[in-house]
């Protein structure tokens, strides 16, 4: 491929980030540019129409449904009451009269002479959307939202499960390499994203919602607990939406692996301060990693937020991660890229590299495919 | 198509075609050289739609780039495709293009009645190349509310609505219009234009539709796809999808006005182009055929049996994004019977789960490699499945019953996939096309689909068949002649005899006649399988004779006597029977499969117990 490159995942103690805050549908910002925000501050707010249901008027009454639009007490656009009549018919000479009842409080959306059909709507759902980060408002698309510009730590993972929260960056592990189990999790972490070690267990994750942690940041889970904490599957990768109580960041992979060191000192040094976090990953086109974002007041990343688009190349020298079997998750620099296509065990013939394990500096040939840029 | 291109095939002597992937943007040159049609190169490059490039273009003039490094030749003057040919040197006659770029074409379709009016939007959708997100019908058991919640939800790229014969009753198909209405629903791409709705349904309800729909949505009416209950007519709705593709769709993708201006032939979803070479091929050829694409997200099964085109898509079965949901709906039992070593089940779950979030990753070690070929075999059968549910016969029509159909009691539900009449089965994809050995895609094949009887065997080896598909529609012949000469890699030939003997009893026995007349006979026992050299370009003449009760293609018991082709593979007699006994939890598993794999050369000397899978 004339124009390749290997993007990996962002860890970085101070970048300038851009966050879109846009509403699902056209309404109200309630913010203005240049506006200093909080994480949880309302920023745009709108009304969702609410949900349509139908009654099939012509069945109800015994009519033709040609008939309806004559029998309808309440026209379209008009507001009903849950149990008001809005229909009613009379047969012989007013003896028989039925009527149809509204079954919710809303509106007449529409009445069809072709069904006999009513859709009715209930009343508008109202939608908010809040910061997300503590920042700077830089950009207020009327009517649609915001964008809040943040200078902090970025440490992106690789994959999580629930939505957008903060909290307060707390350490729930001393070294990468330890497990966080429900031991380490105590009621004083109430609120808190919390930083584990190597590999979340079931239990740990069972312990955080009971003690109303908001976030859990580990190196590794396994895939069995993901299906016991979320009562199924993952079969395509696509999360945020999960509502389990706490959202979880993986930062390198299913299984026990340790927490690459960089990020583990990253999160340690920013113990007590305010992070924002997010689960939600989709790996298909328009790829979306899960982050942990902790905004530094006062800080200021040189070169804004164009220079947080990074799509480096891999050099002698560039420090890599191992994202495959053998050596899966151990860290690495970049010793030699070979031109020709290699021979690999299962006798697939592919570009490699060499790379130096950092733990014990022992040589390895890899696929280039199996590594990724661990970028800063 | 419904546009008609202004190209005169006689003129055309130089032809360049990209196909936008959702990752990879892949370029061809195709030349009229010496009498016929030839791929000359081919070049790649990362697909530019999305951030930070946002415009496709950008993708495609890298590829043709480098095509022109390799061919040595100019295509591109500043950021344009010179077309037509200025010189030998300079430009092309034709550029073509076909996308599936931005996550392809997405739509919801809608039918009065499940199984009939539903499923004919359903064909007529997959047949046009969409992903069908979801189908509606009056009675798929969902209240109107829960429709209508479905329909806010799915945000499609277009709605298909049908339902009713023409000049039937227009009270259904007028309510699910009404429904459709209600949910106002929104494109998936861009927010300033109203939604593209096809109608294709009752023709005296087409008035009503339009007073329900043409005001809140883009509606456009075309024939209805069941005018009467036996016949479907899927021709024109599906014409209506490839337009408002390209009118609405690709127009609100980044860069794909510029591509258009471009393009001497409307661009085409990418599947659709693929199953438009199929059934190119199958017409010439008079064959029945079936196409296989495994991908990293969806696997695409085309299939052409009596002239009768079928296409289905399974969104959520592929090698990489959607690994993980393989292994969720096979279970790990099916994955790990094609594995010819044991592992423990939370290792392979994690490994999986490492591939969904690393899926750019490639096997580096054997074992590596045949736990995915096993995911692969999974993944294919599992398509499979789901294209001879949907491969069925018209439902809800009359017929009139003889005597001997009394006995039969297939009836309409049942699949019209045939696979003891099945002649070409071609594969496509990484797993398939980039398998280290040749034969670990015939193996693939072969116990995914399980041929029956006599079928050849192909892959395309640098996934041209999209490129082909759209140059098909105004150049067939140069389509059908690169596809013949440089496509398709034929791996050689499949003859499996249908039923099953008991252990140790002889299945088959195939006497074989090679060029200059030297016979020679192979007995195949149950449970055996075999692999007998046969080469590229050559055919031996085979005597077939099943053993009494199995079937190799003219009935249970009868002797088959034809022209076997080779292939880069070879001659495979599979006598495993139909379908293949392979017990996950038998011990003697991991010792059938090794005889198979060995049988086939399909890996290097495996070794016993690994311990890392990744």
């Amino acid at each position: 491929m004339a124009h390749a490159y290997t993007p990996g995942l962002r860890v970085t103690e101070l970048a300038a980030l851009r966050k879109e805050r846009i509403l699902p549908l056209k309404g109200e910002v309630v913010v203005t540019e240049g506006d200093l925000v909080r994480a949880e501050q309302v920023v745009a707010r709108t009304e969702l129409p609410g949900n349509v249901h139908s009654l099939n008027v012509a069945n109800l009454l015994s009519v033709l449904p040609d008939e309806v639009p004559s029998k309808m007490v309440k026209g379209p656009g008009e507001s009903v009451e849950r149990d008001e009549i809005i229909a009613k018919s009379a047969t012989l000479f007013g003896l028989f009269k039925s009527n149809v009842k509204s079954p919710i409080t809303g509106s007449i959306e529409s009445v069809s002479e072709v069904t006999g059909q009513v859709l009715l709507r209930e009343p508008p759902i109202p939608v908010e959307v809040d910061a997300y980060v503590d920042g700077l408002v830089v950009e207020v698309r009327p009517e649609e939202g915001v964008i809040v510009e943040t200078h902090g730590s970025l440490i992106q993972g690789i994959f999580g499960i629930g939505g957008e929260t903060f909290g307060v960056v707390e350490m729930a592990v001393d070294r990468p390499d330890q497990d966080l189990d429900a031991a380490s999790i105590t009621a004083e972490h109430e609120g808190k994203i919390l930083v584990g070690g190597s590999l979340v267990t079931s239990a740990a994750l069972e312990k955080a919602v009971s003690c109303g942690v908001r976030g859990v940041v580990a190196g590794g889970i396994d895939d069995a607990t993901i299906k016991e904490f979320l009562g199924y599957d993952i079969g395509v990768a696509i999360t945020g939406t999960e509502e389990k109580g706490v959202t979880v960041v993986v930062t390198e992979g299913f299984g026990r692996i340790p927490m690459a060191d960089a990020t583990f000192k990253l999160l340690q040094s920013r113990v007590g301060m305010k992070a924002s976090i997010n689960g939600a990953t989709q790996i298909r086109a328009g790829v979306i990693r899960p982050e942990v974002v902790v905004p530094l007041e006062g800080k200021k990343a040189e070169g804004g937020p164009a220079a947080s688009v990074v799509a480096g190349g891999l050099a002698p020298g560039t420090r890599v991660r191992i994202i495959r079997e053998p050596h899966f998750g151990e860290l690495g620099d970049v010793q030699e890229l070979p031109a020709p296509l290699s021979k690999l065990a299962s006798e697939a013939m592919v570009r490699v590299l060499t790379v130096k394990l950092q733990e014990n500096g022992e040589l390895h040939t890899l696929p280039r495919a199996n590594v990724e840029i661990i970028e800063s | 198509m419904s546009q008609t291109p202004n190209v005169d095939p006689s003129q055309i002597k130089s032809i360049l075609a990209t196909d936008c992937g959702s990752t990879t943007t892949k370029a061809i040159l195709i030349e009229l050289r010496e009498g016929e049609y030839r791929l000359i190169v081919r070049g790649e490059a990362p697909t530019t739609v999305e951030a930070p490039f946002e415009d496709v273009t950008k993708g495609v003039l890298n590829a043709i780039e480098e095509v022109e490094e390799l061919a040595g030749r100019k295509f591109l003057e500043g950021d344009r495709i010179v077309t037509p040919r200025r010189s030998d040197d300079v430009g092309a006659d034709l550029y073509v293009s076909t996308s599936s770029a931005g996550g392809g074409l997405q739509m919801v379709v809608a039918g009065v009645v499940k199984t009939m009016t539903a499923e004919s939007a359903e064909r007529a959708a997959l047949g046009a190349g969409a992903i069908v997100m979801d189908a509606l019908a009056s009675n798929d058991g969902r209240r109107p509310y829960e429709q209508i919640r479905r329909i806010r939800h799915l945000r499609p790229d277009m709605i298909l609505l049908s339902g009713g014969i023409d000049g039937g009753s227009v009270d259904h198909v007028v309510k699910l219009a009404e429904i459709i209405g209600a949910a106002d629903p929104r494109p998936r791409l861009g927010s300033t234009y109203k939604l593209p709705v096809i109608y294709a349904g009752n023709n005296k309800a087409a008035d009503q539709v339009t007073k329900t729909l043409g005001g809140k949505t883009d509606l456009s009416v075309t024939d209805n796809l069941r005018p009467v209950m036996e016949r479907e007519n899927l021709g024109p709705a599906r014409d209506k999808i490839h337009d408002l593709f390209m009118e609405h769709v690709m127009a609100q993708a980044p860069g794909y006005r510029k591509l258009m201006d471009w393009v001497g032939v409307p661009i085409m979803p990418t599947p659709g182009a693929v199953g438009n070479i199929i059934q190119t091929i199958a017409k010439q050829e008079k064959l029945d055929v079936i196409g296989v694409d495994i991908g990293g997200a969806t696997t695409d099964v085309f299939s052409v049996f009596g002239e009768v085109f079928n296409r289905t898509v399974s969104a959520n079965l592929g090698m990489s994004y959607s690994i993980s949901n393989v292994l969720t709906e096979s279970g790990v039992p099916n994955v790990m019977r094609w594995v010819p070593f044991s592992m423990d089940e939370k290792g392979l779950r994690n490994s999986i789960r490492n591939k969904m979030i690393r899926p750019t990753t490639i096997p580096h070690t054997l074992e590596a490699l045949m736990v995915e070929q096993a995911l692969a075999r999974e993944a294919l059968r599992l398509a499979f499945e789901q294209h001879k549910q949907m491969a069925v016969g018209l439902r809800g029509i009359q017929k009139e019953r003889t005597v001997s159909d009394t006995f039969e009691q297939s009836g309409s539900d049942a699949t019209i996939v045939d696979m003891m009449a099945l002649d070409l089965l071609i594969g496509s994809g990484g797993v398939l096309s980039h398998a280290p050995r040749r034969n670990q895609a015939a193996m693939m094949l072969i116990d995914a689909f399980l041929p029956e009887g006599v079928t050849r065997l192909a892959v395309d080896s640098i996934f041209m068949m999209p490129q082909l598909g759209v140059l098909a529609e105004v150049h067939p012949e140069a389509a059908t002649e690169v596809f013949q000469k440089d496509c398709l890699i034929w791996l050689g030939t499949c003859v499996a005899p249908r039923g099953q003997v008991k252990p140790g009893k002889t299945i088959l026995t195939a006497e074989l006649t090679r060029g200059g007349g030297k016979t020679e006979s192979h007995e195949i026992k149950f449970g055996d399988l075999v692999l007998l050299p046969l080469e590229l370009g050559e055919s031996v003449r085979a005597k077939l004779v099943p053993a009494k009760g199995c079937d190799v293609g003219w009935g249970p018991g009868k002797t088959v006597e034809k022209e076997l082709h080779g292939g880069v593979v070879g001659l495979v007699l599979d006598g495993r029977g139909r379908p293949i006994a392979l017990d996950p939890a038998d011990p003697a598993r991991v010792e059938k499969i090794r005889r198979w794999t060995g049988a086939l050369n399909a890996y290097p000397d495996a070794q016993s117990e690994p311990v890392a899978v990744g």
